[in-house]
């Protein structure tokens, strides 16, 4: 930081036009120093540069991705579920009973290469707090996770961290974690993706927003002391592009104390029980100058801040650094005079440091001061909410059209396709992901009703609230994503994200409602990324249009590439679903002998991005599969309205690895077998063809023919495959293999890599 | 009659309370919040202790816990023969407190593990499992890092001659257990410790695959009811 024995005070600076600041070292470029020249007057001082250093950064701004994520709004489905859109800590829907949920998804990505444990440990403890500053309770946790090839010795090094920090983290805060993704791919070596996602519960009259109004009332910080960690942290290494200077960044990943946050959740509930809390605001990346900025811009206008009194676990720390602590576990909230003793006796109840910093006012700027003097003054919305804003150039990567030509057609087709259901079953992408979720705990609070490896996590909707027990009311979520669809076509790949996130809340019965999105992409200032990215938001907003569910909120991270070699574009989409009755929820797979098994859709021959291509040829080029959002719709329609209806037994959607994979997973499920027979002309395609909008359900044979009119009604191909039972499956004609062979080969892949 | 009140003990980082509660109600008994900063059990029939990570598991689990103001009435109670149950880390606080022999290490494979276990009831001598019959397996849900169970040969000798292993991992050790032991009781049978969660087998429609946690929830409340 600059000039640690001088303070530069706001005088100072005035005093002092010419002297040369830091600002290409925080990130800052020329024009970007220029604008806050002019917005202030005069040369900002250091706490000023460090404030609008942070607040612009990519990561805090949105700079780059503004113009594309408007399509959000302007393109959003009417919904009357939503109560909280975009812009706030999370979205918040409405789930029924005077029931509401918020939901959100983040990125922890880059402090996850540098320091796998507390990287991916942090990630769970950021989005947690994002989903406590609406003043829910946190409810439960997933994670969507891509690392390097499974085989690639630094896949080894950055996984098991980055399970036990997610597991340490998660475990302690008492969520239990419901579902989620691990994808390998050597496209995230080096740029390995941690994606964090919870959800909470709040009554929906109680929702808090981050905002500071009301002249005259209180500031405070409370949570952990504020040090010297992640000083730029997540701004500045969210904002850069790795080169080889991961060991000089490893100081700036921030370290996390879970049993601080558990109290904190607990603290903050009480808070809001009580009704003591006007506005409240996490910290999270850019720390105190977010909180404080955000807080004042959004409410009366003013704030006063006497920084020195913020708490420290080192005293050494300057103003700057304070500014940009990413110290975890922090809140700061707006609270009546009236109400700060009884705000004050629930902190110290739960042993959380609390601490008056500073007072709401009108005067439309934020001031602060440093034992008297001061050295911020600014108009709190120019740092939050009016940072520059990009159109970046973009166009169509040079390569494109011959990677879209390259079709998977000429591939040679397997002879065995015994051979090749057990290669795709044993292979790191859909081998069974035990190794990592059991590390999780998915049942604490003892609302879980299903959790990984069901298509979707479900849970009841149960709180020990005044007036409200155990409900019958649900809800599911799930999330998905595919990097090799969205290289060969970003536009149809965020749109099969959706897609599949959607199919997978509904083959659990329930009614998908919202969607949260992480976009995960490489550098901004390459057009050709820049353009993956533009067709990639659109692709998407257009589909959540389509399909009725608007977008609540995300986060984009960008840079995610190591010199000029970015990862595959990869949209991650979560869908949050609602069903009214959860004891009606349908369970992944096959549930008892002697159901019918039934294949809702229709296969074509699409190979393009798929497992099999990828896995027996590593090859990658054609296009993804066809999206048909109206069919999606119809199959969800079937799905919610025969589990409605309790039509269905098993349900489990297709994806990766097409039809072969989905049998072999509802097989695996309870241990329940399978006869059935194939029903195009070509067995390689109907066993391992990824077309979209198609599930695999289990209905008793008595309830085929209303299945059957249910689809009919709705336009969904229906076809009647076969029976469950026996200890092999069995695919008649093609395949038999007894379950003991299939379960070792799907649940032995990642141990014997991961030890 | 008015139901039993069995009390369920919040720690600062105490997780499983809720679930406690629950299973407790769902049983017919009333669960009676405690708060570990209170020197006062509130005349409770029987203490549930929860798990979670209590204090963070700093220093070392449940170090901490055995020292705090509740565990200063608790510890003599339960010497007088106030029933006990301990899971997980309230299993470790038990065992820190010297309620119960033994000691609970991180597991043999280093990993925190979620999964559904088989367990063997080896003692229906406890309040907490007059409900099953001797040699039933039941399957509940364990969840921890630290649950390898470990004591000097001559404890482990004792345990085992005087019928005080209450539960044991049947169709794999998970942890590394001596003995194979989930679970434990002090010599008058009273306090019970384990590893496994009840408390998350207790209804059809959520938590574990098995309902069979509720033996430990019926058998203390039959106990109660007719003591």
């Amino acid at each position: 930081m600059t000039q640690p024995s001088a303070l530069d005070s706001v005088k100072r600076a005035a005093d002092t036009p010419d002297e040369r600041q830091p600002y290409a070292e925080l990130g800052m470029k020329r024009e970007e120093y220029d604008r806050v020249r002019d917005i202030l007057g005069r040369r900002p001082t250091s706490s000023e540069l460090a404030i609008y250093s942070v607040m612009w950064s990519e990561h805090c701004s949105y700079k780059s991705s503004k113009v594309h994520l408007r399509q959000f709004g302007t393109k959003a489905p009417q919904s009357e579920a939503l109560l909280v859109g975009m812009g706030e800590n999370a979205g918040v829907v409405d789930i029924g009973d005077g029931w509401a949920a918020t939901f959100k998804i983040e990125s922890h990505n880059h402090p996850s290469y540098v320091e796998p444990h507390q990287g991916a440990a942090t990630g769970v403890g950021g989005i947690v707090r994002d989903i406590m500053s609406m003043g829910a309770r946190p409810i439960a946790v997933m994670d969507a996770l891509r690392f390097g090839g499974a085989d690639q010795s630094d896949t080894r090094r950055v996984l098991p961290g980055v399970v036990e920090g997610i597991s340490h983290y998660g475990n302690c805060l008492g969520l239990p974690n419901i579902g989620g993704e691990v994808v390998f791919d050597p496209c995230y070596i080096g740029n390995p993706l941690v994606n964090a996602l919870c959800v909470g519960l709040l009554r929906k009259d109680q929702i808090k927003l981050a905002t500071a109004p009301g002249p005259g009332n209180k500031v405070v910080l409370f949570g952990a002391l504020t040090g010297p960690d992640g000083i730029g942290g997540a701004s500045v290494l969210a904002s850069a592009t790795f080169e080889d200077e991961s060991q000089a960044k490893r100081p700036s990943v921030q370290v996390g104390d879970p049993f601080m946050e558990k109290l904190l959740i607990e603290c903050c509930l009480e808070l809001y029980q009580a009704d003591v809390v006007v506005g409240i605001q996490d910290l999270g990346a850019a720390g105190v100058s977010c909180a404080t900025t955000e807080l004042a811009a959004k409410g009366t206008g003013g704030m006063d801040v006497q920084l020195d009194l913020v708490p420290l676990r080192d005293p050494s720390l300057r103003p700057e650094e304070i500014l940009m602590s990413e110290s975890q576990e922090r809140m700061m909230a707006v609270v009546t005079p009236d109400d700060i003793d009884a705000f004050m006796a629930i902190c110290a109840k739960w042993d959380i440091p609390a601490t008056v910093i500073g007072e709401v006012t009108d005067s439309g700027r934020l001031v602060m001061t440093w034992h008297g003097e001061t050295i911020v003054d600014i108009p709190p919305g120019t740092a939050a909410d009016e940072g520059p804003v990009y159109e970046r150039p973009f166009h169509e990567p040079d390569g494109q059209a011959a990677l879209n030509a390259a079709t998977p057609a000429d591939l040679p087709r397997p002879e065995d396709l015994r051979a090749t259901l057990l290669q795709l079953l044993g292979s790191p992408n859909l081998a069974s992901k035990e190794w990592v979720t059991s590390q999780y705990d998915r049942y604490v609070r003892g609302n879980t009703v299903l959790a990984q490896p069901a298509d979707a996590g479900v849970l009841r909707i149960s709180e020990a609230m005044p007036g409200a027990e155990e409900t019958t009311r649900g809800i599911a979520l799930a999330t998905d994503g595919n990097g090799r669809y969205a290289r060969l076509d970003p536009y149809a790949g965020a749109q099969l994200a959706l897609a599949e996130a959607y199919r997978n809340v509904a083959v659990t019965g329930a009614t998908p409602l919202a969607v949260t999105n992480c976009l995960n992409f490489g550098s901004p200032e390459d057009p050709e990324v820049m353009w993956q990215f533009a067709e990639a938001v659109r692709g998407l907003a257009d589909a959540c249009k389509t399909l009725g569910v608007p977008v609540t909120g995300g986060n984009v991270s960008f840079y995610n590439q190591t010199g000029s070699a970015a990862i595959h574009p990869t949209p991650v989409v979560g869908v949050l679903g609602v069903i009214d009755d959860v004891a009606g929820r349908v369970r992944s797979g096959f549930t008892g002998e002697g159901d019918k098994v039934v294949l809702l859709g229709e296969t074509r021959e699409e190979f393009g991005g798929s497992e099999w291509a990828h896995v027996a040829h590593g090859h990658l080029g054609g296009l993804p599969p066809e999206v048909d959002l109206e069919a999606e719709r119809a199959l969800a329609r079937v799905l919610v309205e025969a589990a409605a209806r309790g039509l269905l037994t098993g349900s489990h959607d297709l994806s990766d690895g097409g039809l072969a994979i989905a049998l072999a997973e509802a097989c695996l499920a309870q241990g329940v077998g399978c006869s059935v027979a194939l029903t195009g002309e070509d067995a390689f395609t109907d066993l391992f063809s990824e077309s979209a909008a198609r599930a695999l359900v289990t209905v008793r044979p008595e309830s085929f023919d209303a299945l059957a009119e249910l689809c009919a009604t709705h336009e969904v191909p229906c076809y009647g495959l076969g029976t469950t039972g026996g200890t092999a499956l069995t695919v008649e004609g093609v395949l038999e293999i007894p379950l003991p062979e299939l379960r070792e080969v799907h649940t032995g892949a990642l141990p014997a890599i991961f030890g | 009659m008015s139901a039993a009140r069995v009390g369920v003990v919040t720690f600062p980082g105490t997780l499983d309370d809720q679930d406690a509660a629950r299973a407790v109600r769902h049983a017919g008994g009333e669960a009676v919040p405690l708060w570990h900063a209170d020197r006062d059990l509130k005349g409770v029939d029987a203490v549930f202790l929860p798990g979670g990570f209590s204090y963070g598991d700093y220093l070392r689990c449940g170090a901490i816990s055995r020292f705090a103001p509740l565990m200063e009435e608790l510890i003599p109670a339960a010497r007088a023969g106030l029933p006990v149950l301990g899971t997980c880390n309230g299993f470790q606080i038990l065992c820190e407190a010297h309620l119960l022999p033994g000691a609970l290490m991180r597991n043999a494979g280093l990993h925190y593990i979620c999964r559904d276990q088989g367990i063997r009831v080896e003692s229906t001598a406890t309040p907490w499992t007059s409900d099953f019959t001797e040699g039933r397996e039941i399957v509940l849900p364990i969840k921890h890092g630290e649950g390898r169970y470990v004591a000097d040969e001559a404890t482990l000798a004792a345990l085992e001659a005087n019928g005080q292993v209450v539960f044991r991992y049947v169709g794999g050790n998970p942890n590394g257990s001596l003995n194979d032991i989930a679970g434990v009781r002090n010599e008058a049978g009273n306090v019970v410790g384990l590893m496994p969660h009840p408390e998350h087998a207790v209804e059809d429609l959520t938590g574990a695959p098995s309902t069979d946690g509720r033996g430990f929830f019926t058998s203390i409340l039959k106990k109660l009811v007719n003591a």
